[in-house]
């Protein structure tokens, strides 16, 4: 009976604590399906005049639309670049013992500390000066700053785990490094990977300050077309919270994917 | 990295070069130009003046500068003191199997992939006397609240807003540690009636102590790096009640585009990231050591 009593404090915890996490983003879902007119007016849980207008607005005007398909485009090139590069730095920094190698781990560690704030001025004068500005690429590549460091870590805690003796006997059994690293061991961090790429869709997918800095025009990401909005004269509540609700859906498919993974991933991971 | 002797090999270096190069052009080239610009007056792009360290000493005694910066260590601690025990509670009340775990887990991790801008706009609208649910049950409750006007108010949001959104990186972790605990620890607490508390003390929070220490690390330096959120909600103010020190820095360099001493701020300011999170992650490692060693 006294398990039961915990149990139900528990979940009542639990359910407080859902309440708090959903109530803000049920507030946005339930204004963008109102007019200015009646959030404006008046006050109540659901909307009065249900509308999909706002919605219609963002799927047909290019300047709301593309900003969601900039955004896409440079978080999936980001992803797979700090995969690329990470997985193999991972691998060194797990199995072997060089020069300088805590050293390097820990300076990469640094540029995860480094506030994007402190860049801001410089990378708009190194990528114009490279011709980056306003390219999905070089938003990307700014990203990669944060990122990188990350992927390397989360990684090299699943690959830690990874008994070393697995890659002896592969070796011995004749096989070269990259066909041992693509066939044998990519497949054993499968979570790994996972939970890395989770993590690098998401600080590259909610990042504004860079974004908004390295972008114009034709890679102007949906982060920076929302803040237009919020500067214009006459805040336009209703398309803004739609915009917001659609931002929100890439994440919770992501999200989706790796739920298991999530859970699994960490625990097998750097614990 | 783990402790464990590892083979020496130096061609491990090619394994780590694209790393390397991918961040050294976003991290080493920016960051030299600050510590170019840092050391010069910048009166013009053809006239610059060799100033030595005479900006870092301007700043040092900025009185804005220390404001921003007692403002954010009390932010930063705050959220941490907020953070990790909710963290830790929420991981400890989460169902461990069936399609309710992942439930929660999808429901909770939902606020991390939002925006952060967007996370600054949810709030600006929630807060809203007017229209917002919960500015308006405070007034309905009788309380005066308002963001926009008062100092306390805004910096509560702020706070609360940031419970809001990374509250669920601590569960998440704290969850993903606890899952890794095999059943039979519980089975030999329970034979030796351990009370819940000692199971807490003596099973659950040290096996979690390594994703704790990734938590408490990310959420101070993220916590420390603050910008979008406040930029949306309050945008610093009222007065400069929720200015930290992203905000104070971007308003320097890009508001009054005052290069030199914008950056060597920005050395400064990374500088103390960096000496707070080396003082915070050895103390952490520390600690666990201590703990084990007890235990034994």
């Amino acid at each position: 009976m006294n398990d039961e009593r915990r149990f139900q404090k528990r979940t009542i915890f639990l359910l407080l604590y859902i309440l708090f996490a959903l109530l803000p983003i049920y507030w946005m879902i339930n204004m963008s399906f109102k007019t200015n007119e009646e959030i404006l007016s008046s006050f109540s849980f659901f909307p009065q005049q249900f509308t999909w207008a706002n919605y219609v607005r963002i799927f047909t005007d290019e300047s709301w639309y593309s900003g969601y398909i900039n955004s896409l485009i440079y978080v999936a090139i980001n992803t797979v670049i700090s995969l690329a590069v990470a997985l193999p730095a991972a691998y060194a920094f797990s199995r072997y013992s060089f020069l300088g190698d805590k050293h390097v781990f820990f300076w990469l560690l640094t540029n995860r500390m480094t506030p994007p704030a402190v860049f801001l001025l410089p990378f708009f004068q190194l990528y114009s000066t490279v011709g980056l500005m306003d390219t999905h690429l070089g938003v990307a590549l700014a990203h990669l700053l944060f990122n990188v460091p990350l992927a390397v870590w989360i990684l090299e805690g699943f690959m830690s785990g990874i008994p070393r003796e697995i890659d002896e006997t592969a070796y011995i059994d004749g096989y070269s490094f990259p066909r041992f690293f693509v066939r044998i061991f990519l497949p054993l961090i499968k979570a790994g990977v996972g939970v890395a790429a989770f993590f690098c869709f998401m600080f590259s997918w909610v990042e504004l300050l860079l974004a908004r800095t390295l972008t114009s025009v034709n890679a102007k990401p949906i982060v920076a077309t929302m803040t237009r909005t919020v500067s214009a004269s006459g805040m336009d509540w209703a398309t803004l919270a739609a915009a917001g609700v659609l931002t929100i859906v890439p994440g919770a498919i992501v999200i989706w994917f790796v739920r298991h993974y999530i859970a699994k991933g960490f625990a097998m991971g750097r614990v | 990295m783990s402790t464990t002797t590892k083979p020496v090999n130096q061609k491990a270096w090619f394994l780590i070069l694209p790393v390397l190069v991918c961040v050294a052009f976003s991290a080493i080239v920016p960051l030299m130009t600050v510590v170019n610009y840092s050391v010069q007056d910048i009166i013009s792009p053809e006239r610059r003046v060799f100033v030595g360290t005479e900006w870092f000493a301007a700043m040092m005694r900025d009185d804005e500068l220390h404001g921003a910066l007692l403002r954010q260590l009390g932010f930063s601690f705050s959220v941490l003191l907020v953070e990790i025990p909710l963290g830790i509670a929420l991981a400890l009340s989460m169902p461990a199997k069936g399609w309710k775990s992942s439930a929660v887990l999808v429901v909770i991790a939902l606020s991390l992939l939002i925006p952060w801008n967007v996370v600054g706009t949810i709030w600006q609208i929630y807060g809203r006397a007017d229209i917002g649910l919960l500015g308006y049950t405070l007034q309905r409750l009788g309380i005066d609240y308002s963001y926009t006007g008062s100092a306390t108010d805004a910096w509560l949001t702020v706070l609360v807003m940031d419970v809001w959104h990374w509250t669920p990186l601590v569960a998440l972790l704290g969850f993903a540690g606890l899952r890794s605990i095999p059943d039979a620890y519980y089975q030999a607490a329970r034979i030796d009636g351990a009370s819940k508390f000692a199971v807490f003390r003596y099973i659950q929070l040290p096996k979690m102590r390594g994703v704790l220490m990734i938590a408490v690390l990310l959420r101070f330096m993220d916590s420390f790096m603050i910008y979008t959120e406040p930029f949306v909600l309050t945008g610093g103010g009222p007065g400069n009640a929720t200015t930290f020190l992203s905000q104070y820095l971007t308003q320097k360099a890009v508001g009054q585009f005052d290069l030199g001493p914008a950056a060597a701020f920005s050395l400064i300011y990374f500088l103390i990231i960096l000496l707070l999170c080396f003082v915070l992650y050895n103390w952490m490692q520390r600690v666990g050591t201590q703990k084990v060693e007890v235990e034994q």
